[in-house]
Order: C-alpha cells, then structure tokens, then sequence
C-alpha cells in the first residue's frame, strides 16, 4: 500500500502523516508528480489560507496533477476547500472538482464564534468512509470557511447552520474536519478511507 | 448537539517529566507526559497542553523531542507552551508537530509577537495565556510564572490580545490556581461577554460542579485542570458523563 501526501505550503501535514504511521503505514510525503500519480491512495491534507496554497498548487503544477487523479483522493480541511469551485476566502478559483462554493461564516449571536473550532457532532453519514461510526460522533474541526449542504454531502455539522462536513464525488472524498486529530474515531476513518482504496 | 465544551488536563514538564505544583510552588512529580497524555486521550480528554516549566536553553531539546513523542503517538490537538519568545520557538514546536503554542510572559514583554504568530502561523495557532490576580476588585495581569506583577489589566490585556488576532486565550486566576475551590466565573463570563474568541479556564477545579459552572456561569469554551486529574481525584470519563447529564454539550 503506498499512499502519498500531498506536500505544499499548508500546515499540520506531518500530523497527518503521523496518524497514518498510527496505522502501520509509512506515507511519502512529496510534490513529485510521478510519485504522487502511482501511489494507490492520496492524502491531500492542510490547514491554510485558500489563495496562497492555490496560488502554490498552480506554480507547482500540482493543479492538474490533482484534477486527473484515478485513485481514492482525500481532501482534508484546506484540502476539502481546495477541491470547490471557488472560495469567499481571497475570492479564490479553486481546483473545481465540485462544483460547490466555499462560504465565510457569518455568526448571528455573540457567542458563535470564528474559527469554528473544536469538537462537533456528524449527522446523515452516508458512505463506506463512515463505517462503523454512529450518527452524533464527535470529530475536531477548525476552520473559519465552509461548504454549504449539496448533493454531494456524506456528512453534515451544525455550526451556525447545517453544513456539509464531508462529500464525495467520483474518487475524490473530502472531509472539513481533521480525522488525523479526531481520537479513535478519526483513526476508524482514516482506516476505512484506506480500505476503499484496497477494493 | 452544538459545539462541544472541551476538557483539557494540562501537564506541566520539567526534565521531560510531569510535574504540577499549588499556587505556582511546590512541584511534585506526576509521571511522563507522552503516557499521561495517551491515558487522557483514552479516556476523552477534548486537548492536552504540555508547558515547559523550566524552559532554560539546555532543557529545551528535551521538550522539543517530548513534543515530537507526543505528535507521534496522539491523536487529538495539543498545545506547547513555556519559553516560547520569538517566532523561531513557534516554528520549532509546530515541525515537532504541535497544533498550537500557548504564549504569555513574552506576549506582555512584546505584544507584536501575537501579530505575528497570526499573520505567519494563522490565528488559530496562537493561544494567549493570561495570568492575573485580582486585588480590591481589580485583575492585574502577572508575568514570569505569577512572579512578577505587571501594569495591565486583564481584561484591556484581553482585549488587546484578541485584537492583535490570537485565537484563543487561555486565562488563570491566580486566586482561584491550587486552591480548588472552583473557577473565577465572575471574570470568565465578563470575558466570555466581552471577546469574541474562545476563552479556556484555568484554576480552581476541585470537584465536577465546579467544572459545570464554569461552562454554565463562567460561559467558558474550555476548561483545563492538571492535579485533579494526574492524581485521579476526578476521571476525565466521569466528569465528561456527569456534564453531560447537566445537559452540557460534551463529546463522549
């Protein structure tokens, strides 16, 4: 099983790489388009600002490189928001693999604060990628930007209002939160994300 | 079930072990800060924060390699503090693989550190730790482990802090610290009201009541304790099902 992480300007990526050794798994953290291209699952991870990383992806090629993955790809927090159309975040055009808007939060109480950090509950989990878990579990978000509900939702949070927590379409699958730091249940997710690319 | 309240145990490490001490003196040791940390998060700790509490130029390898540990073998966030300064310190701690860096006497000393830890790191890997006592009515703000009085109130300092674009403050009653005897949840909830970034609670928890009013009068988002929780006085696991039987939000 090689999986490869996606290496460009965005933090928290050798979190991610730690919870994939957590599995027994040693991944190739690299930006090497042959390397990434033969590998038999991807991460593509981060924590950042949209039009920097995007800018980044572009000059590194690593935007059609992503765009024409086969394997099972995983888009993380930053990563989720890449894989949109377009971000409110720096009015960034982003990679399109979905065709979905990123949004800023926009709090209407006092105490619904930005970023939306911390614990949050999943709902409506749709997808082998939430195998095993039970609708109210609890994952780690962080983030200030995200994607409304839409068809391609395989799990939503509440925050503010309902959004999409995680999507899928074709063989890509994105998530807002950060499984990497998401305890035993994120670990159940990155395993299970790591089986669909075994089937 | 909304946003959930976040328990965090906080390990204070000296020569890479856990120590914890009452009002800011007497250090006893309480293990090691990798195994204590993966029993936390066994057991559902929301975070852990790791302070350096010696902090000299010769003990610093050893916590960054205790931080490297504790990335390799965690899986929930955590946050380092103690001898952060400069922005260099930040950038270590993060390549060690920690999501945030708790900083406070250097903050006071040179409040454009925070600016900076925000625009190179983002805000949210900045906490602000706040140490103040309160004197006839009025917080005033402590440096140097609580050594040493400054001339800043806490809640201008907090003020400031959340302007200058920290993500999260992280505030100890020097009152209430040791004594275990419950929160400052005057001070908190007047924080709470006042900024719009999450507050985490620190000092005073001696039973699980004081942990429910800290998120129900103190309106905090956070609340971290160390001794209750290294000398198993009170089970992270316990306390989590009794909040939530308090109908706090709280991830089980």
């Amino acid at each position: 099983m090689d999986i490869a992480i996606i290496k460009y300007n965005a933090g928290n990526i050798c979190s991610v790489a730690n919870a994939v050794r957590r599995l027994g798994i040693e991944p190739v953290i690299t930006d090497d388009a042959e390397q990434i291209r033969k590998a038999d699952c991807v991460l593509f991870p981060g924590q950042g600002e949209a039009a920097s990383t995007m800018q980044y992806l572009r000059e590194h090629g690593l935007d059609t490189l992503i765009r024409d993955l086969r394997q099972p790809v995983l888009g993380i927090c930053i990563g989720m928001q890449l894989l949109c159309r377009h971000s409110e975040e720096g009015n960034t055009d982003c990679l399109d693999i979905f065709p979905v808007e990123v949004k800023r939060f926009r709090p209407t109480l006092h105490n619904q604060k930005i970023p939306h950090m911390g614990w949050n509950s999943l709902s409506n989990l749709r997808s082998p990628l939430y195998d095993g878990l039970n609708e109210g579990d609890f994952v780690y978000f962080i983030h200030s930007f995200y994607v409304p509900r839409n068809e391609f939702s395989i799990a939503e949070a509440d925050y503010i209002q309902p959004f999409c927590a995680s999507m899928r379409k074709d063989n890509y699958y994105a998530t807002q939160f950060h499984p990497e730091k998401s305890g035993r249940i994120g670990e159940r997710i990155l395993r299970n994300f790591i089986n669909l690319c075994n089937a | 079930m909304p946003l959930a309240k976040r328990i965090i145990p906080c390990l204070d490490v000296k020569d890479g072990q856990t120590v914890k001490g009452t009002n800011f003196v007497n250090l006893r040791y309480a293990g090691d800060p990798v195994e204590l940390g993966k029993a936390y998060s066994e057991q559902n700790a929301d975070e852990l924060v790791f302070l350096d509490i010696t902090a000299s130029h010769e003990e610093r390898k050893t916590f960054t390699d205790m931080v490297q540990r504790v990335a390799a073998e965690l899986s929930i966030p955590f946050t380092v503090g103690g001898g952060i300064n400069e922005l260099r310190d930040v950038d270590t701690m993060l390549n060690a693989g920690a999501d945030k860096v708790s900083i406070n006497s250097a903050a006071l000393r040179n409040p454009n550190l925070i600016d900076e830890i925000a625009s190179h790191f983002g805000s949210q890997v900045c906490v602000v730790a706040i140490d103040a006592k309160e004197v006839n009515g009025h917080w005033q703000c402590y440096i140097n482990g609580g050594r040493v009085p400054v001339d800043r109130s806490l809640f201008d300092w907090a003020k400031e802090v959340e302007q200058r674009g920290a993500g999260e403050i992280l505030f100890t009653s020097m009152n209430h610290d040791g004594v275990k005897r419950g929160f400052a949840n005057d001070a908190l909830a007047q924080l709470a009201d006042t900024l719009s970034i999450p507050v985490i609670a620190s000092g005073g928890a001696g039973n699980m009541e004081d942990f429910r009013d800290v998120f129900t009068l103190g309106k905090a988002d956070a609340a971290l304790a160390a001794s209750v929780f290294h000398y198993g006085e009170i089970g992270i696991s316990d306390l989590k099902h009794y909040l939530r039987k308090e109908g706090i939000s709280i991830r089980l």
